[in-house]
């Protein structure tokens, strides 16, 4: 099939970006996305020119590398995916396709498609661990967790810290993020020691860095690929409320 | 030979490791903070290694090639991480992971470590878990467990499928407190481009900035590799498209000899290709076989949608040809049953090159919620990637390049033969032998990381203590460095036409066709002359935009491809030298006559370790011969 493509071209953070056009003619319904993407890199080397910088790896929906907003949509318009599982037969012959960059203060534009996530990092530094020392740890059974909750810090945990949920949120919210990680360690006996300390550090962090406030919007959860709830959020409140 | 000192500690296996834990060198506190260690890699043994050193109160830098230390390909292992715990009572110990691994490994694995990578594998559970990992649990509370391919114990602790998922994040947890407590600093973005030695020491490296090109230059008392496999060298595998072999290869052309390299592994059960586009196959977990029945048509070319073929007329031909083990047979053993079926004809879809993966049966039983909650992110990640619904039919799975066994050599205490450099994970050669058995990837990398080099680097470093922090301005990181330069400006000169990918395309190709899951004398020799003309073609049209000195991610496939175009030679020099089929290794010529691996214990219980001579000069093969004192070298049936 046929496509036009209108890519986000940005040389730094520091030059102006804009959308390029690039027509392609040869696209197969059972192409990866990034696939597609590769084959215009190719294409673009071909004639010596600079192929469109984007960050991708696993390429199996799981490392969190990949991400760009396809279409008005982070991850493009299929719900529950990433862009790495985004296949081309999601689109239709002629179509015009517009790819951007994550737009959000706290991740600004390193080149193209790229951003800067490392304020991610920065928050789960200040506070996203449990305080133990390799070697120190009793017998893994020694203390008992019931399913439901170990099942529900799991559900929390899958978060793979793409940054589609700030990315998607009007407010630039790092909220589902930082609430997943409270979330998982809040649900597990062996978080509970550090809950005070965590909630007050990472919320203080990803307020420090930029990121803005939750107003329940919810397109955060809407365009999570991995599903993080929002109920999340409301659980980082109360442990917030609990640490003060 | 001679070279090779493995520096197995004397006395009875099971206490090897303790002994040389109460008789090794260690280095007092104070004196901790003044050595500076360099880790390259953040996956399990990285982030681990990390984090264990820098709680000790060593200065450690970390560096890796992505954005941030979370998204290490550790992050991609499904299925479980395997530990000796016995929590399910079923006559599991030590000692029966350490057989299990030997046996697996088709007796081409050394004890010691064998033996204490088991050791600690409990150690590994009980941390995790300490940090907040949410393994699966049974209704009372505690771990839940599940089996693997090539035992019959439940020892496999998991998180749904994304067990290298929650590992990791538990590692990447551990890192980052050691980073807010300033004993860590992170170095996200950079790779290693080559290995500074002075007098023979590892001392530091040269690293390329990637998001601005700068060269730099990182100084240390010692260096650790923790840069996983070179299962890419196919092209297509389950590895992360961005996984490489280069800082382990440059390492290499330094003086660390690299072992076994022609043993990886190809994992039976990934996506099967769809398309000639394609840059990636997606791995479906091995504990699927756990519940999933493999089969194929008892006709040839029966195009029936497999709901439509009735039992009689299918050949479930992992149970018929393996009663005992069944569809959780070694992952080369149902690699090359699948390849001996497609290749016969029996294959299914399009290509022909897939075969059926059929929870049919278990659903029947246990019931669609109970194989959901087992498996439920690995049916949604096969529905996207193919849109078939694996509740109502069969997934289509065919192998795909998944694992190296082989890698830097190393000795006891994890080094590799250049003093100062330890090599963990994935990286080096040491505990899988031919053959790895699922689950034990994770085992290993975390034990590496969080318990066994920790416990081993002190002995070196004791000596080290005199040494002042290293500084870079020494004229072995000038030279180093000029070296790195003037290799980036051959690669951005070349200036002909097609780009990276291609090439490493057209390389894995000729890696997956001579020297895969089968491998012959015939096959071999043309891979090399094959390899060899496509590196001139590389060498005249290989073409790079822009400047060495930017971002530039044509120059970092390049490079990676560069490399990988020398150590596929050596890995098919490897499997030509190698007249012997064991594990994954198998080569046409040496098979029983049911097809089995067949073994050549008289000239080929060695590890082979190469020794890099210099540009276009063949490799000197050293022979560490392997010894086995506590196991009975056996044909490893698992009929």
């Amino acid at each position: 099939m046929k496509l036009l493509l209108k890519i986000w071209r940005q040389k730094n953070a520091k030059t102006k970006g804009s959308f390029v056009s690039y027509q392609m003619d040869n696209v197969s319904p059972e192409m990866a996305f990034l696939e597609m993407l590769d084959s215009l890199n190719k294409r673009l080397v071909e004639e010596d020119k600079d192929p469109v910088a984007f960050d991708h790896d696993c390429r199996e929906g799981i490392c969190g590398s990949c991400g760009m907003y396809i279409n008005g949509h982070p991850h493009g318009p299929v719900p529950a995916i990433t862009t790495c599982h985004l296949s081309m037969r999601f689109f239709k012959d002629g179509e015009t396709v517009w790819i951007e960059p994550w737009r959000a203060k706290p991740f600004p534009v390193i080149k193209d498609l790229i951003v800067d996530r490392q304020a991610f990092d920065k928050i789960q530094i200040a506070g996203g661990f449990i305080s133990v020392n390799t070697g120190s740890a009793a017998d893994a059974n020694s203390i008992l967790v019931p399913k439901k909750n170990s099942d529900e810090a799991f559900n929390s945990a899958i978060c793979i810290g793409c940054g589609a949920c700030v990315a998607a949120c009007k407010n630039a919210s790092a909220m589902l993020f930082v609430s997943a990680k409270i979330s998982q360690f809040a649900l597990l006996p062996q978080g509970r020691i550090e809950a005070i300390e965590r909630v007050r550090a990472m919320v203080a962090k990803m307020d420090e860095v930029g990121f803005g406030n939750c107003s329940n919007t919810g397109s955060c959860e809407a365009e999570c690929p991995k599903q993080i709830k929002l109920t999340n959020i409301a659980r980082l409140n109360r442990e917030y409320f609990k640490a003060y | 030979m001679g070279k090779l000192n493995s520096k197995i500690p004397d006395g009875p296996l099971a206490q090897k490791w303790t002994k040389y834990k109460a008789s090794a060198k260690l280095v007092n506190p104070a004196n901790k903070k003044k050595l500076e260690i360099i880790v390259i890699g953040t996956g399990l043994s990285g982030a681990g290694a990390s984090s264990a050193l820098g709680e000790l109160g060593y200065s450690v830098k970390t560096f890796c090639y992505q954005d941030s230390p979370r998204r290490a390909h550790s992050v991609a292992a499904q299925g479980g991480i395997n530990a000796a715990k016995n929590y399910q009572s079923d006559g599991d110990s030590v000692y029966r992971l350490f057989y299990d691994m030997i046996k697996g490994g088709d007796f081409r694995a050394r004890e010691g470590n064998v033996y204490r990578a088991a050791e600690v594998s409990n150690e590994v559970i009980d941390h995790y878990t300490a940090l907040g990992v949410p393994f699966a649990r049974d209704y009372g509370g505690t771990l839940d467990t599940r089996s693997f391919g090539g035992v019959q114990v439940s020892r496999t602790f998991y998180s749904s499928g994304q067990t290298g998922q929650q590992c990791l994040l538990g590692a990447y947890s551990s890192l980052n407190r050691q980073i807010k407590k300033g004993n860590v600093t992170m170095f996200p973005r950079r790779e290693m481009l080559d290995l500074v030695l002075i007098d023979g020491k590892a001392r530091g490296i040269i690293a390329r900035n990637l998001l601005t090109g700068e060269i730099e230059r990182h100084a240390a008392h010692a260096v650790v590799l923790a840069t996983g496999g070179y299962g890419t060298i196919y092209y297509l595998s389950t590895l992360a498209v961005n996984s490489n072999a280069s800082a382990a290869w440059k390492a290499h052309k330094k003086g660390a000899f690299f072992a076994n390299p022609s043993f990886v592994q190809i994992h039976p059960t990934c996506v099967p290709q769809l398309n000639e586009f394609q840059s990636k196959l997606t791995l479906m977990s091995e504990s699927l076989r756990n519940d999933g029945r493999v089969w194929v048509p008892k006709t040839k070319g029966d195009t029936r949608p497999a709901n439509d073929i009735p039992e009689e007329e299918r050949d479930y031909y992992l149970e018929r040809r393996y009663p005992a083990f069944g569809n959780l047979v070694p992952r080369d053993v149902a690699s090359r049953a699948a390849k001996e079926r497609c290749d016969a004809g029996f294959g299914i879809g399009e290509t022909g090159l897939a075969v059926n993966l059929d929870f049919r049966d278990a659903i029947k039983k246990q019931g669609k919620k109970s194989i959901e909650n087992k498996y439920g992110n690995l049916f949604e990640m096969y529905k996207t990637i193919t849109g078939i619904d694996s509740y109502e039919e069969p997934m289509r799975i065919y192998p795909a390049g998944h694992y190296t066994m082989g890698g830097l050599w190393v000795d006891y205490e994890l080094m590799t033969t250049i003093p100062g450099l330890y090599s963990i994970g994935e990286s080096n050669f040491s505990d899988h032998g031919a053959n790895r058995l699922g689950a034990s990837s994770l085992m290993q990398a975390s034990g590496d990381g969080y318990f066994i080099l920790p416990n081993t680097i002190n002995n070196y470093l004791a000596d080290e203590i005199r040494v002042p922090k290293i500084s870079t301005d020494r004229p072995e990181f000038e030279a180093t460095e000029k070296e790195v330069r003037e290799s980036l400006q051959k690669l951005m000169s070349i200036k002909g036409k097609q780009n990276a990918a291609s090439f490493h395309k057209r390389l894995g190709k000729i890696m997956w066709d001579n020297c895969g899951m089968v491998r012959n004398e015939e096959g071999l020799k043309k891979a090399l002359v094959l390899i060899n003309e496509l590196k001139d073609e590389f060498w005249k049209d290989l073409n790079i935009p822009g400047a060495y000195s930017e971002l530039n991610m044509e120059l970092e496939k390049a490079g990676r491809v560069a490399d990988y175009f020398e150590l596929t030679e050596l890995l098919v020099t490897d499997a030509l030298n190698r007249k012997e089929s064991c594990g994954a290794h198998f080569r046409e010529e040496y098979q029983t006559p049911d097809g089995e691996a067949l073994r050549n214990d008289e000239e080929f219980t060695y590890v082979a370790a190469w020794e890099y001579t210099g540009e276009g000069k063949p490799h000197i093969l050293h022979k560490e011969e392997l010894k086995f004192e506590d196991v009975e070298m056996k044909i490893r049936s698992y009929k």
